[in-house]
């Protein structure tokens, strides 16, 4: 679960949330669609709790006080967006890094974090991969890597930023019906930032559109990718193409003249 | 987890060597006569050396271990935040306003002062200016590095010629025997960072990964990174009180460990500060006998023999696991 309520947040003295309020109810799953800039990341920074924010933050049903780093790293887990490359683990390893909150201060990981990690890499199709170096995967095996750890981490909460930026449309699609089966099997919350418009109606039942540091929109994909909403946000013509044989709306912007 | 061969096989060689480094002597090779006074003096003078060169090299390995990892930085070595030169300054003034006369521990005790005051100023600058971003402590730790440099070089023009002979000798870095207390109080601080660093391994582990990652992960970064560069502060100032500068341990030890045992700072932390201690008492030992009876500066071996080794490992690696 994840409550927000009138949150106002500056970065390096600029205000970069702007009284945004937002409640995301356990399992539900939502896209987060804004222009460059309009706060998407600081929005997902003060749900981790990097951004220090005004306003009410409740997270996983930290009803009382604010959960803990480490307790919170329990109960939501964030997809990293790159991994550096020269990693020197195996992907058993890394994996096992998502377990870092549960692991004892002096001991080794317990059975039951061996357990999560194989369940977690069994989930995202990895566990063939588990000696392999890091350094030796593939584009689309680090982002399900990436995605098995934030898994082992046995979280209530996903958060995710762009992950299917550097992916072709035949990993994007892997990588959402991986999404869309956890979000199923496991009850999960879900909240990713997508630039992708098309492909977040396809996926998401429900659209937050972000510009300026506010809240310019929230509810179904067809309420929220309307021409006019979306050439606010973004600032330039678009056409929007419902195409519901495939469950989807087509955001194309128009050719425009330099 | 089994342990690899290469982890057994370390694990073997090293009592092996460090009981060889104790027979060598600038005499010539083999256990001293314990019958007599003077043989019994000679073995314990062996053994203080080899314990000194076992502490020193284990703190230098395990803070090289630390700050590369902290600091996301291959060429990062414990001297790189400016401990070497805030303490070789510390060492000259010691020299030159001839407290070394009053007590033998003034040497130390200054090289340690004003190397740990210089790592404490650097971290609390980096702290303040980039929330220990790792380029802002390079930066911090070279500058500072330069300005103790240029201190030091005005202290030498002013010194006289014995005081500038001593004080190159202290910063080419030696472990001549000191005494047991000196020793000891190096290895027990030592000791204590060892505990700190590795209280943080699963925390150094996932700092791998950058820190907004980590702190994702649970790590609290905003206590573990002070924690961290204090107790590497803390290790190697200790270190270069007792022996100077000694080089290249802090910076191939860990490195060579990462490929031979993997990255795991749950097992590259104390197989750092077993296999720097032992890499830099075998050194100690080649030193004092490669051009018997006179001695070369340890660093001198440090660098001689680990640099080679260190460019086998990665060209082996390169081969082992070719660039995609």
């Amino acid at each position: 679960m994840i409550h927000l309520e009138h949150i106002r947040a500056a970065y390096n003295g600029q205000p970069v949330l702007n009284d945004v309020s937002l409640h995301l109810g356990q399992g539900e799953r939502a896209a987060l669609v804004g222009p460059n800039g309009a706060g998407k990341s600081s929005l997902l920074r003060v749900i981790t709790g990097q951004l220090p924010a005004q306003g009410l933050r409740r997270i996983a049903g930290g009803n009382s006080a604010p959960l803990g780093t480490k307790e919170l790293a329990r109960r939501l887990a964030v997809v990293p967006q790159e991994i550096p490359q020269d990693i020197p683990f195996e992907a058993y390893e890394f994996v096992l890094l998502g377990r870092t909150a549960y692991l004892p201060r002096f001991g080794g990981p317990s059975p039951a974090d061996h357990a999560a990690v194989k369940d977690a890499m069994t989930l995202t199709h990895t566990w063939p991969l588990r000696q392999r170096p890091m350094p030796a995967m593939s584009g689309g095996e680090r982002q399900r890597l990436a995605l098995a750890m934030a898994l082992a981490a046995q979280p209530e909460i996903l958060l995710l930023d762009e992950p299917t930026s550097h992916l072709d449309i035949r990993h994007r699609m892997d990588l959402m019906a991986l999404l869309l089966r956890l979000h199923r099997e496991r009850q999960m919350t879900l909240l990713m930032v997508v630039h992708d418009l098309t492909l977040a109606s396809q996926f998401f039942p429900r659209i937050i559109l972000l510009c300026q540091g506010a809240i310019l929109a929230d509810g179904a994909p067809t309420d929220v990718l309307q021409p006019d909403l979306l050439q606010a946000a973004y600032g330039c013509p678009v056409n929007v193409i419902p195409l519901p044989d495939f469950a989807a709306t087509c955001v194309l912007p128009s050719v425009t003249a330099l | 987890m089994n342990l690899p061969r290469t982890t057994c096989l370390l694990l073997l060689a090293m009592p092996v060597a460090l009981v060889l480094c104790l027979l060598a002597g600038p005499a010539g090779f083999g256990l001293p006569d314990t019958s007599t006074l003077a043989g019994r003096s000679l073995l314990e003078l062996r053994l203080l050396r080899v314990a000194t060169g076992f502490v020193v090299g284990a703190a230098l390995a395990l803070s090289g271990c630390a700050l590369q990892a902290v600091l996301r930085n291959a060429l990062a070595e414990p001297y790189v935040l400016g401990v070497s030169s805030g303490g070789s300054l510390g060492a000259a003034l010691v020299i030159v306003t001839g407290l070394t006369q009053t007590t033998p521990l003034a040497l130390p005790s200054g090289a340690f002062a004003v190397g740990g005051l210089t790592l404490l100023l650097v971290c609390l600058a980096s702290g303040r200016a980039g929330h220990y971003a790792p380029n802002t402590l390079i930066l911090v730790g070279v500058v500072a590095g330069s300005m103790l440099s240029s201190l030091l070089m005005l202290v030498l023009a002013l010194a006289s010629t014995r005081a500038v002979h001593s004080i190159t000798w202290w910063m080419l870095g030696n472990l001549q025997p000191t005494s047991w207390p000196l020793v000891l109080t190096v290895a027990a601080l030592v000791a204590v960072s060892a505990a700190l660093l590795f209280s943080q391994s699963h925390a150094l582990n996932a700092l791998l990964l950058g820190r907004s990652t980590a702190r994702h992960l649970g790590v609290e970064t905003r206590l573990v990174l002070p924690l961290v560069l204090g107790a590497a502060a803390l290790a190697t100032s200790a270190a270069v009180s007792l022996s100077g500068v000694i080089g290249f341990v802090g910076l191939i030890v860990p490195h060579a460990l990462r490929r031979l045992t993997g990255a795991n700072h749950r097992h590259l932390l104390p197989a750092a500060a077993l296999c720097g201690g032992t890499f830099l008492v075998v050194c100690d030992a080649l030193a004092r006998l490669l051009f018997a009876p006179r001695e070369i500066p340890v660093g001198v071996v440090t660098a001689l023999t680990g640099g080679p080794f260190f460019l086998y490992l990665l060209l082996r690696n390169v081969n082992g696991h070719p660039p995609s």
